[in-house]
């Protein structure tokens, strides 16, 4: 670690951790409701507990980034942040705004929620990922304020790079653009609209930059490729993203009671969303190839190209699969939607995230560069076991879309939805033990940290040396 | 990438883009705008409708069901539910009608104990919901 106040990275990292394993507890709960209908209820139904699994994503995801600038920052500034006290600071508002709404969330009945938080002063909550209460929005504008404050100045004062300004433009695009998540017309259509400014332009807008940016700084540390190739291969990567992604927003709007134009220019915009996935997968492949040293934590390396791969998949294909208006037009609102948004985040952020974690963890615990062999070892095994359940999620989420959009919209004789729902619980089943799988590969990343640890460094084989 | 292409290049690309397709973008929310009070519904918007708007947020509702596609898939789609449950006294009969502590084995809405005031706005907003012009969308009744 080259600077002291990169250290604050590291509880963020903690947590993002810990918030991970109680998504996938509550992604295991919400998916046995699937087939065993009663599990948990009344005490926990459904709508809370998926609520549960999709804010802890986006929260844990959110630490995550937060960590990442952190520890990116100092180095690409060649500076000390400008405060870490502030960083401390506002890593405990984060994290117990973040734990009494969720204990909120499973405590009380979300009605009751609403009245407590007073709700009805500026109502935002009850839809679909801003379910948080109005104060805790509040909440997440303040600290995501004081952040960019604390990672702006740095960058300002010290050296500026492509890396941490396209870093900086994602993080403040990320702040601004959640301000529209107080925007709750009584006009449905109005407020559907402008949801999607906040969920759209998020995923499939700025945390790419966000995502390219992490990408950019961990190639250029383990493959010593010129920073020069890096930077220019991020903008070009970035550039695709925004010009694809801010029309493809259009692919929301096809039936929500916006005009039909949307169909032209969502499909057209969206089929070309996968391009800079696409590019960022050859990147990544090729700054890998053409490195001029081999670093020692392979682990970091191995999550760096499966993001890229996975980013590609998730986001790539499986998105292009129900974009063109005509085929979304079946299977909007299915599970196919599902299968992508599952394959998606994980290929996309969570794999940034966990690369980022690979990267940054053992300097911050001490460590020179990696993890022990044996560490290594166990957490490329939880790489493969997560990649691989994740792949079968999705491809059992697709197969049980695919036979409920034939069976209820497309066949000649459509059945009801709850008919359906049981005629394709076997793939509800297959998901779920794909999801247990998923769970023992999370677990046998929490172990990676804990074995190895009085081992000595991972390093290269003299052999290997370029 | 070829040495010609330079980071400055790269650069603009990604600047100029970015700044033509924003506003493209604003261009096209103006113009949408400008459309939505002939798709919208919005001669029917009344005090009830923002009554049973608030209801359904305020119950999370969209947590189980999808509203005109959007939403969670572990409960029917309710853009077209005034027509599927035959209009406003089959939605109030179907959510009085659930039981407090579910269904054996199956999956069940929770019982909300609403007042029939607030079950009328609920029935008020989904009916407003329906009539919204969503290019035919979904394909049948099944939703």
């Amino acid at each position: 670690m080259q600077y002291k106040s990169q250290a604050v990275a590291k509880p963020y990292f903690i947590a993002a951790i810990g918030l991970f394993v109680g998504q996938i507890l509550f992604g295991l709960i919400i998916g046995l409701q699937y087939v065993i209908g009663d599990f948990l209820f009344p005490e926990i139904p459904f709508n809370v507990a998926r609520m549960v699994h999709t804010n802890l994503l986006i929260v844990w995801l959110l630490f995550g980034f937060m960590g990442a600038a952190y520890y990116l920052v100092p180095e690409e500034a060649e500076r000390e942040l400008v405060s870490p006290g502030l960083a401390i600071l506002m890593f405990w508002i984060f994290l117990v705004a973040g734990a009494l709404t969720i204990l909120g969330y499973l405590l009380v009945p979300y009605s009751g929620l609403a009245e407590m938080t007073g709700n009805s002063l500026l109502p935002t909550m009850g839809r679909e990922f801003l379910e948080q209460p109005t104060i805790t929005k509040i909440g997440i504008v303040i600290v995501a304020l004081a952040f960019l404050f604390n990672v702006g100045m740095t960058v300002l004062k010290g050296r500026k790079t492509v890396v941490s300004l396209v870093l900086l433009i994602g993080l403040t695009g990320l702040a601004l653009l959640f301000l529209f998540a107080f925007y709750n017309p009584d006009n449905l259509v109005k407020d559907k609209f402008y949801w999607w400014w906040v969920v759209h332009l998020w995923v499939e807008g700025v945390w790419e930059l966000i995502l390219g940016s992490i990408l950019a700084f961990v190639l250029i540390k383990t493959t010593g490729v010129d920073r020069e190739v890096i930077e220019k291969w991020l903008y070009v990567i970035i550039a695709m993203t925004l010009i694809t992604g801010i029309i493809g927003t259009g692919h929301h709007f096809y039936w929500i009671g916006t005009p039909e134009y949307w169909q032209w220019w969502g499909s057209i915009f969206s089929a070309l969303e996968p391009i800079p996935f696409f590019m960022m997968t050859v990147f990544a492949f090729n700054m890998v190839n053409r490195r001029r040293r081999n670093h020692p934590n392979k682990a970091a390396v191995l999550w760096a190209l499966g993001t890229a791969v996975m980013a590609f998949l998730g986001a790539g294909v499986w998105g292009f699969l129900h974009t063109l208006s005509p085929v979304n037009y079946y299977t909007h609102g299915s599970q196919i939607t599902a299968a992508h948004g599952h394959m998606a985040f994980y290929g996309a952020y969570v794999m940034i995230v966990l690369t980022m974690i690979s990267y940054a963890m053992p300097m911050l615990r001490g460590r020179e560069a990696a993890n022990s062999n044996r560490s290594q070892v166990l957490e490329m095994w939880s790489f493969w076991l997560m990649t691989v359940s994740i792949v079968f999620i999705t491809l059992f989420l697709t197969g049980a879309g695919i036979l409920q959009v034939y069976l209820q919209r497309y066949s000649a004789d459509p059945l009801p939805f709850m008919v359906v729902q049981d005629k394709i619980a076997l793939f509800y089943w297959m998901r779920e033990v794909a999801g247990v799988m998923f769970l023992i590969g999370l677990l046998t990343y929490i172990a990676s940290f804990f074995v190895g640890g009085k081992e000595p460094e991972a390093v290269v084989a003299a052999t290997e040396g370029a | 990438m070829s040495q010609a292409f330079t980071k400055a290049m790269a650069r603009n690309i990604f600047y100029g883009g970015s700044a033509f397709f924003i506003l493209l973008f604003l261009a096209l929310t103006f113009d949408t705008h400008s459309a939505l009070p002939d798709r919208d519904n919005r001669q029917n918007l009344t005090e009830q409708v923002a009554h049973g708007k608030a209801l359904w947020e305020e119950n999370n509702c969209i947590g189980c069901h999808s509203l005109l596609g959007e939403g969670a898939y572990f409960a029917p789609e309710l853009g077209n539910a005034y027509q599927r449950l035959g209009g406003a006294d089959g939605i109030k009969g179907f959510i009085m009608s659930r039981p407090k502590d579910g269904i054996p084995g199956r999956r069940s809405m929770p019982q909300f104990n609403f007042t029939p005031e607030e079950l009328d706005a609920i029935a008020a907003f989904l009916k407003y919901s329906s009539e919204i012009n969503t290019a035919n969308w979904p394909p049948n009744i099944q939703g």
